[in-house]
């Protein structure tokens, strides 16, 4: 995520009263940077104009990746590179195979969707994100505006969230 | 959102967001409690006890059990059962009530999640140290290239099968449980004020800071993890319960053991969960959170998979006097009047008849009578499994080679390991990690709390 240098941070204490300044602040013609809250609220992609996560439709192509490498590998293995008659059966019998075959399609769309989230989100061990308050993971919902990609003035911007219910609005400067 | 004047609150004590972060990262940051550390040094005797026959065993090999030629699968094949059943409530609570939207989930699915990593860890040391040699398990249960020509594994065996269920399972619950963990982690690291807790918690939290996006993306993440997870928990105990259903032995070779199984595990799972849970509770003062509402829910789905596990034992019997074969018939006849028939008894008992009394409302909202019968059930789970795994063998097809299973002090010590590691783990896990999902509860607090903030 690129940082801009300053920043005005309006801080809420309701997730109804943000969704309604969301509304209002975007109407103004503000671009948010980001909101920040101690939980997941419910329709705020909509408010903030976010499409659906395409996480899902990446996790059903890694699962169809697992189960066909899975058949794949398990067709020429007992099939073609060492065949062996187990319990009188053909080589290639297909319903024993599905359950490694299935097991094998949740373990690549699962794991596959999981590192796909932590690559996109840049989640890794010790990553150091732009703090704009801290108390967004305990019980504050923060607004980030980058003054840098807005032409309203500072004043402007300030009194527009404190109209739409923010408690405090700080300022952030990050160097 | 309002409170609904019908539902009863699911979080209580009028908790504000503030207070759900100070009550659950209270314990994590305080130093240990009296009772913490007389649970964690008992949970460690045992450990270094059982230790003792893990050690036998690898240096002189399965011998030391009491296994004979008739009864050549006993109580390792019982554990591992066992654990692996107990394991399926914590992906139940997490991922099916999840899809099902149910809130109450939300206070116990945390420490359920832990109990399914530990339970599931415990159940893969049986297959890892009856091989002995632990090292060559992957050599020998993966499909790796091998000088033997190469002589790949048999896909066609449900003892192969096994092992990819169990280790998908364990990893994706891992997964699962650390995606979900990731939230408390930030929360915790923004409270911390040692350099060290922030360094290591600061690590855990990979760098969240509840960005909007990230949660869209985390929900993402969450649901089709429930909804991979789920199908994904009842293939396993399929697959568990396919080692035994494949083969041709009487009392195993029956097509009613994948439901009857998954329902078993649940059933024993929510009992482990209650056992936890109750002692979580009282340890972390944590009657707001799980109150007695969640332990009556989750007492209810004790009666319904009980019960299920009751129909199937009925229907078993059933189907083996129906099936006019006779060694079948034998073997349950010989199940339930024979040398074992007092763990035919205690089974029967503990997992049909005790869960029942449930239905009265007394029973199933007060504390003792909770903890007892989920220990009862709890119990009577692995009997089921050693009725299931010894009956079934100890009279095969030639009377001269009948013989009783003995266990040796080292079958009751590998055991006595396997309870200690999850005791042990589940104690650490308690005390360093948040043991209530904070962001989840937060988010319920404006529909299910006590009060609007």
């Amino acid at each position: 995520m690129a940082v801009g240098k300053n920043y005005l941070v309006g801080v809420f204490e309701d997730p109804d009263v943000v969704l309604d300044s969301i509304k209002s602040v975007r109407e103004n013609g503000v671009k948010i940077h980001e909101v920040f809250s101690p939980h997941a609220i419910h329709g705020i992609d909509d408010y903030l104009g976010y499409k659906q996560s395409r996480l899902p439709i990446a996790s059903f192509f890694y699962g169809l990746i697992g189960c066909s490498l899975a058949l794949f590998t398990i067709y020429w293995m007992l099939g073609f590179d060492w065949p062996m008659i187990i319990g009188g059966k053909d080589f290639v019998s297909l319903p024993p195979f599905i359950p490694v075959t299935f097991e094998f399609t949740v373990l690549l769309a699962a794991h596959g969707m999981v590192l796909t989230f932590f690559i996109v989100s840049d989640l890794k061990p010790w990553a150091k994100p732009p703090v704009f308050d801290e108390r967004c993971t305990d019980d504050k919902y923060i607004m980030a505006i980058d003054l840098g990609e807005n032409k309203k003035s500072k004043e402007e911007i300030n009194k527009m969230l404190s109209d739409s219910g923010a408690s405090e609005v700080n300022e952030k400067n990050f160097k | 959102m309002q409170i609904s004047p019908i539902r009863e609150p699911l979080i209580h004590g009028g908790k504000t967001m503030h207070d759900v972060s100070e009550d659950i990262c209270r314990q994590v940051e305080a130093k240990p409690s009296k009772g913490w550390m007389a649970g964690f040094a008992v949970s460690l005797a045992i450990l270094s006890i059982g230790s003792i026959s893990v050690g036998a065993l690898l240096w002189d090999g399965i011998g030391v059990w009491g296994l004979n030629k008739t009864v050549g699968w006993a109580w390792d094949i019982t554990n591992f059962v066992w654990w692996v059943g107990i394991g399926h409530a914590g992906t139940l609570i997490s991922a099916v009530l999840l899809l099902f939207r149910q809130k109450w989930r939300m206070s116990i699915n945390r420490a359920a999640e832990a109990m399914t990593i530990f339970a599931v860890i415990c159940a893969l040391m049986f297959p890892g140290l009856h091989m002995g040699r632990l090292w060559l398990g992957f050599y020998w249960a993966l499909p790796l290239p091998n000088t033997f020509g190469s002589l790949w594994v048999n896909f066609n065996s449900p003892l192969l099968w096994d092992v990819f269920a169990i280790s998908t399972y364990f990893t994706v619950s891992l997964v699962f449980w650390y995606v979900g963990l990731i939230p408390d982690f930030a929360t915790i690291r923004d409270r911390a004020k040692g350099k060290v807790s922030r360094a290591i918690y600061g690590g855990l939290a990979m760098g969240w800071m509840g960005g909007a996006k990230d949660w869209s993306r985390y929900e993402s993440v969450s649901l089709i993890l429930a909804g991979l997870a789920t199908p994904l928990v009842l293939s396993v105990h399929t697959i568990v319960s396919m080692d035994f259903a494949t083969s041709i032995i009487p009392g195993w070779h029956t097509t009613i053991f994948p439901p009857y199984f998954v329902a078993g595990a649940i059933f024993s799972g929510f009992a482990m969960v209650l056992t936890l849970m109750l002692v979580t509770r009282k340890l972390f003062k944590l009657e707001d959170y799980i109150t007695i509402q969640h332990i009556e829910l989750m007492n209810i789905v004790i009666i319904v998979t009980g019960s299920i596990v009751g129909i199937a034992y009925i229907t078993e019997f059933f189907i083996a006097w129906y099936s006019g074969v006779p060694g079948e018939q034998y073997a349950f006849i010989n199940r339930a009047t024979g040398p074992y028939w007092w763990a035919y008894a205690t089974m029967m008992t503990a997992n049909v008849i005790s869960p029942q009394l449930f239905w009265i409302k007394k029973i199933r909202t007060s504390l003792v009578s909770t903890f007892v019968i989920s220990i009862i059930v709890n119990i009577g789970m692995w009997f089921e499994r050693f009725v299931i795994v010894v009956t079934s063998i100890h009279r095969d097809y030639l009377p001269s080679s009948w013989a009783m299973f003995y266990p040796t002090k080292h079958d009751v010590g590998v055991y006595l390991f396997s309870i200690g590691f999850f005791l042990t783990a589940y104690l650490l896990f308690s005390k360093y990690f948040p043991v209530i999902n904070m962001a989840e509860v937060k988010s319920i607090l404006k529909s299910d709390g006590e009060k609007i903030k």
